[in-house]
């Protein structure tokens, strides 16, 4: 299959790209890259449009195997496919959970016919019981890219302890949950101002920043690489800045939510329940600090689709998580971009080149050779999330009836489209 | 002034007007109770249901009588707050009673928030008789009817709340209320149970409440539950009883006119002392008796609300 895009506005860091050319795509790989190009294959007009290497969302919850009312991998991938991914790594807190070969094939099987790339990542403990070592070595022989134990925290320091000790074999990064559950338990929303009003019991700052000091200085004594994911606190941006500062192999990742919404805004809506869970403003603003310095690697989604029975309770019962993987890009374009935050580059950088980086996944960019994932989008359009037009199994948005600007207009992985708008 | 309120959810959301004229309207409801015939027939034809998530004797008794004074239809349901575990939501619940036709739901449940779900998927009116530690509206509506009786205002008075505020769903409809009507309120506690910020409700906090005393035109004492010694809150009861147990000793700088009052059940001997809750001071027995009036003035205003908007929907 061929495919020329023409006329389009390319930016790529990696490659010093940005500028208007034509992009040739043939058989999954990318032709050529310059001005003037022709084909006998299909012509994609690209005209107002920016080009820009494949995002990835290093942090999804595809709900499969196990949840699939939820979720499952197909729904999922066209959901991250509408949202501009072409791929993402699916975090390992299924029913079973991915401990052992049998789950990353039958994952990684299911995942051929979807319509993104699916990496995933394998749990630290067997059975995700925060007990015992999972097996490495066998999950990653299987393709697992990271392991985490994503929904717990590992309360157990000496097994956190071994974990980072036994992943330098095999140089993948611990991607922990960071949660003293013995600080956030019974919580169910940031504890502060707002959490008194409402009467809702309190998550402190205190439960994620402690485990993460305390990975970080695991990492100091033991080795491992480690990332630290779903940043929320000014003071978690700030212990990995000095983790960087010292030489430390410690990234971070950090979600639009946590710099778009706060705990103000959640008045006992269900959707507006996550763990970590909203901050306030100030945390929010140092979290595009993050972004803006480097000291937060990746913008992830933390896609967590639920069921509305789990949702449509009261509060404090209901399930933790929000989907975002329809928005994520538009959210990220509204709020950083054209508030001249971050520009395309930095933008690129975290939402494509450092998940990649963090994850072990090769990505060359927009260059001649290149596997073709690639992500087009219309920077100026401006429309409004509407839950009927939710791709998503799960309907559990925050932002339904916000309006954003700037929309994934096609999304190609391998050279196929694999996420296509046709409404001009 | 007009009633605008379908349900009564939080005091939060009242304004000052609201809540004086709930406690005018309760001023005239109070002398019913008094009455040989204890009853008038306001609501006469209204069914109302008391849905206990949780337990309680005092306010479900006091919503029972105040419906029944008026002559409304009251119906009990007391079920676990639980009812996850039976695999029926709350919302689900609900509905099942609505379909039963009735004009108004009362609901006692442990879980914040839990008034206003229900408010949002039903079409009568809501009374909030305690979602978990968020509000207890008519407590703080009745703790002001008592308070504005007894020192005939509200503006200016010293007011301390004394206790677990944290968990205390009594605390935050007081303060909003008293705030309202202009009172210096000041929540005293352990450390451990004043919650974080809780400052920008427009209180001020203290952790010495011998420093407190002497200043207070009244002292509103919260119930102490002995579970919170085992999340170590607090490491006894009897450290408890010694930093915050309000005893006659402690009130021996206390002004002459000061109110003692208490939400119920009191723990006699742990938070409040039996000379104290049987004291001079103490005007326990009058919130109790407030109670029904002020409960009375809810439902006949809340339902005012329910029925003009039925009428106009069949014109």
């Amino acid at each position: 299959m061929t495919c020329l895009i023409k006329n389009v506005t390319v930016v790529d860091p990696k490659n010093k790209i940005h500028g208007t050319m034509d992009v040739l795509v043939k058989d999954g790989k990318i032709a050529d890259v310059k001005k003037g190009l022709q084909t006998d294959g299909d012509v994609v007009e690209g005209k107002g449009r920016v080009l820009v290497p494949g995002l990835v969302d290093m942090h999804v919850h595809l709900r499969e195997p196990g949840c699939e009312g939820a979720e499952t991998i197909d729904s999922g991938c066209r959901a991250a496919a509408k949202g501009g991914f072409t791929g993402v790594a699916c975090m390992p807190n299924t029913t079973p959970p991915i401990d052992s070969a049998g789950t990353v094939r039958y994952i990684l099987e299911k995942a051929k016919s979807s319509a993104c790339r699916v990496f995933p990542v394998g749990t630290i403990s067997k059975e995700r019981a925060g007990k015992e070592l999972a097996p490495f070595g066998e999950l990653i022989e299987n393709g697992v890219y990271g392991f985490t134990d994503d929904g717990s925290g590992v309360m157990d320091s000496g097994l956190m302890r071994r974990a980072l000790e036994y992943s330098k074999m095999f140089n993948k990064a611990l991607m922990p949950h960071e949660e003293d559950e013995l600080l956030s338990a019974h919580g169910a929303m940031h504890e502060g101002g707002v959490s008194t009003r409402l009467g809702i019991p309190g998550i402190p700052r205190a439960a994620e920043e402690c485990m993460m000091e305390r990975d970080i200085r695991l990492v100091k004594c033991f080795g491992g690489r480690l990332h630290i994911t779903h940043v929320s606190t000014k003071g978690g941006v700030e212990i990995i800045r000095q983790a960087k500062a010292e030489g430390l192999p410690v990234t971070g990742e950090s979600a639009p939510h946590y710099w778009t919404l706060f705990d103000k805004d959640v008045n006992f809506n269900t959707n507006f329940k996550m763990y970590p869970p909203l901050r306030t403003p100030e945390d929010g603003e140092a979290i595009i600090e993050g972004l803006k310095d480097g000291t937060l690697d990746a913008i992830v989604t933390d896609h967590a689709p639920h069921a509305e029975a789990n949702k449509d309770v009261e509060y404090n019962v209901a399930a933790f998580g929000i989907i975002g993987l329809e928005t994520s890009l538009g959210l990220v374009l509204t709020t950083l971009y054209h508030k001249k935050i971050l520009d395309l580059e930095a933008i690129i950088e975290r939402m494509s080149y450092g998940p990649c980086r963090i994850l072990g996944v090769e990505n060359q960019g927009i260059a001649k050779g290149a596997d073709a994932h690639l992500t087009l989008i219309d920077l100026e359009k401006e429309w409004i999330v509407k839950k009927e037009e939710i791709v998503s199994k799960s309907k559990n948005s925050p932002f339904i009836g916000w309006s954003l600007k700037g929309q994934v207009v096609g999304t190609m992985v391998n050279g196929i489209w694999t996420y296509q708008i046709n409404d001009d | 002034m007009e009633w605008k309120h379908k349900h009564l959810l939080t005091i939060e959301q009242l304004s000052k007007e609201d809540i004086e004229y709930i406690l005018e309207t309760a001023v005239s409801f109070k002398e019913i109770s008094v009455r040989s015939v204890k009853k008038v027939p306001t609501l006469r034809g209204k069914t109302i249901v008391n849905f206990f998530c949780e337990p309680s004797t005092r306010t479900r008794m006091s919503f029972e009588l105040a419906a029944k004074r008026l002559s409304a239809d009251m119906l009990n349901v007391v079920s676990s707050s639980s009812s996850l575990s039976k695999g029926e939501s709350l919302k689900d619940t609900a509905r099942n009673i609505e379909a039963m036709k009735v004009d108004m739901i009362i609901i006692r449940h442990s879980m914040p928030g839990s008034a206003q779900l229900l408010a949002d998927c039903v079409s009568c009116s809501v009374i909030n008789a305690g979602d978990g530690p968020h509000e207890h509206p008519t407590q703080g509506l009745l703790d002001a009817y008592t308070i504005k009786e007894k020192k005939g205002r509200i503006q200016g008075l010293k007011v301390l709340i004394v206790g677990d505020i944290a968990h205390s769903r009594v605390a935050r409809s007081n303060i909003w209320t008293l705030k309202k009507l202009g009172a210096d309120v000041t929540v005293v506690g352990p450390s451990t149970l004043i919650p974080a910020e809780i400052e920008k409700m427009g209180v001020n906090v203290s952790y010495y409440l011998d420093e407190e005393i002497p200043k207070a035109d009244v002292i509103n004492i919260l119930r102490i539950q002995r579970e919170r010694q085992d999340r170590n809150f607090f490491p006894t009861l009897r450290e408890y009883i010694q930093l915050f147990g309000v005893s006659e000793a402690r009130l021996k700088n206390a002004k002459k006119d000061l109110l003692i009052m208490h939400p119920g059940p009191a723990n006699r001997g742990v938070e409040i002392d039996p000379a104290v809750a049987d004291g001079p001071y103490s005007v326990i027995l009058d919130q109790v008796t407030n109670g029904i009036a002020v409960r009375m003035a809810v439902l006949y205003l809340v339902s005012s609300v329910g029925s003009s908007k039925k009428v106009k929907m069949k014109s």
